[in-house]
């Protein structure tokens, strides 16, 4: 029976194909700093999971965001364990991400025809660290308040365009309900679409060019 | 591949990771329901006194309509809730007071006592119920729900309980 509707869906949408394409493909013999992208992605589908959770409860506004992040911890069955999952998650996935980019650097990886991989990478790492930027002012907490304050006042410091990139960042000159929400949206909406996105391109060129092995004496 | 009476290191890998999946996967999707559907298990606590005040305001033979909020928090807020009950004295006797809930039976909108009909009546669904609080015509149900009373010293008193 599961045969037979197996293969009417094979039929349909060639999984076969898709299984030997993507996880039956062959690689050259590797090490395992060469698991760290597919922990990357894990994290980030985890992250993705515990924070579509935690909007549940979440309200992103300055009279709501403190009490409802306190509710999730102290009023809400496993609130703790979700907001623990995403918090560790989030230091977890920009060391992962930082050590996969310094493994494919080190490998000299990046070098042709992988050049697209390591570009995408790259858009995946800075919008890994937006989302660590973004996430951090949302508690708001004195620890994020006064972090991103901090932050966006040296994103100020650049030459002559610096007040403008500020007021940007903050949604007007002072840190306010308008940046909580903007950094919201981004933290949710913005840079999830970026990530999954990119990817997904990055991923495709993976399948589509292979891996670089471990490099040797000759390379 | 000669036979082997042993399981082939791919299935015993199939099987392991079978098993540790189903266990991550309890581990985290278990706790992941209870997440959600907490709120919806806390109950406030049941029973309140609400003092109405002195026996004189209530006229005998007329419905009269006595409002009072109820503070629950719920999450990160408090939610004022305003309820309003009416209070039918029939007779000169304290125990002779019928208080009802002005929330319809049949759908929760709020009955008004008309006068002219001598009806409460629901403007959701045409629902009406005769002054002692029975379904005279229209969806409803069952008849108004009633409060127990106290009178204490010449003042009214009903117990709340929360539905």
């Amino acid at each position: 029976m599961t045969e037979k509707i197996f293969s009417w869906l094979d039929e349909r949408l060639g999984l076969q194909t898709l299984y030997e394409t993507i996880l039956d493909r062959k690689v050259p013999k590797v090490n395992w700093w060469f698991t760290l992208g597919s922990a990357s992605l894990v994290l980030f589908l985890i992250q993705g999971l515990t924070g579509i959770f935690l909007s549940v409860y979440y309200v992103p506004s300055p009279e709501t965001a403190y009490d409802s992040v306190q509710f999730i911890m102290n009023g809400v069955q496993f609130g703790w364990l979700i907001r623990g999952i995403h918090h560790w998650g989030a230091s977890l996935m920009v060391i992962f991400v930082f050590a996969h980019m310094l493994r494919t650097y080190f490998y000299a990886a990046y070098k042709f025809p992988r050049e697209l991989t390591w570009i995408t990478g790259v858009i995946l790492l800075l919008s890994t660290l937006g989302m660590g930027f973004t996430g951090y002012l949302l508690p708001w907490n004195q620890k994020s308040y006064w972090a991103t304050t901090v932050g966006t006042e040296i994103a100020g410091t650049a030459p002559f365009i610096g007040d403008f990139i500020i007021r940007v960042l903050r949604g007007g000159a002072d840190l306010s309900a308008v940046t909580l929400t903007r950094f919201f949206s981004v933290h949710i909406w913005f840079l999830p679409a970026i990530i999954a996105a990119t990817i997904g391109v990055h991923l495709y060129l993976i399948i589509r060019l292979g891996i670089a092995g471990v490099p040797d004496k000759e390379d | 591949m000669p036979y082997s009476p042993h399981m082939s290191r791919n299935n015993f890998v199939k099987v392991v990771i079978g098993f540790l999946g189903s266990i991550m996967g309890a581990i985290i999707g278990i706790p992941s329901v209870f997440y959600l559907i907490s709120p919806a298990l806390k109950k406030h606590e049941a029973e309140a006194t609400i003092p109405l005040g002195s026996l004189e305001n209530f006229p005998i033979g007329t419905p009269t309509l006595f409002t009072f909020t109820r503070t629950n928090v719920n999450g990160w807020e408090r939610t004022v809730n305003s309820y309003g009950i009416y209070v039918y004295r029939k007779t000169e006797k304290v125990d002779d007071i019928n208080v009802f809930s002005n929330i319809c039976t049949h759908l929760s909108c709020r009955v008004t006592w008309d006068e002219s009909i001598q009806n409460y009546v629901c403007p959701c669904h045409a629902g009406y119920f005769d002054i002692d609080g029975e379904v005279v015509s229209g969806p409803p149900p069952r008849p108004l729900d009633q409060f127990e009373t106290q009178v204490e010293d010449g003042n009214l008193a009903i117990i709340f309980k929360e539905v």
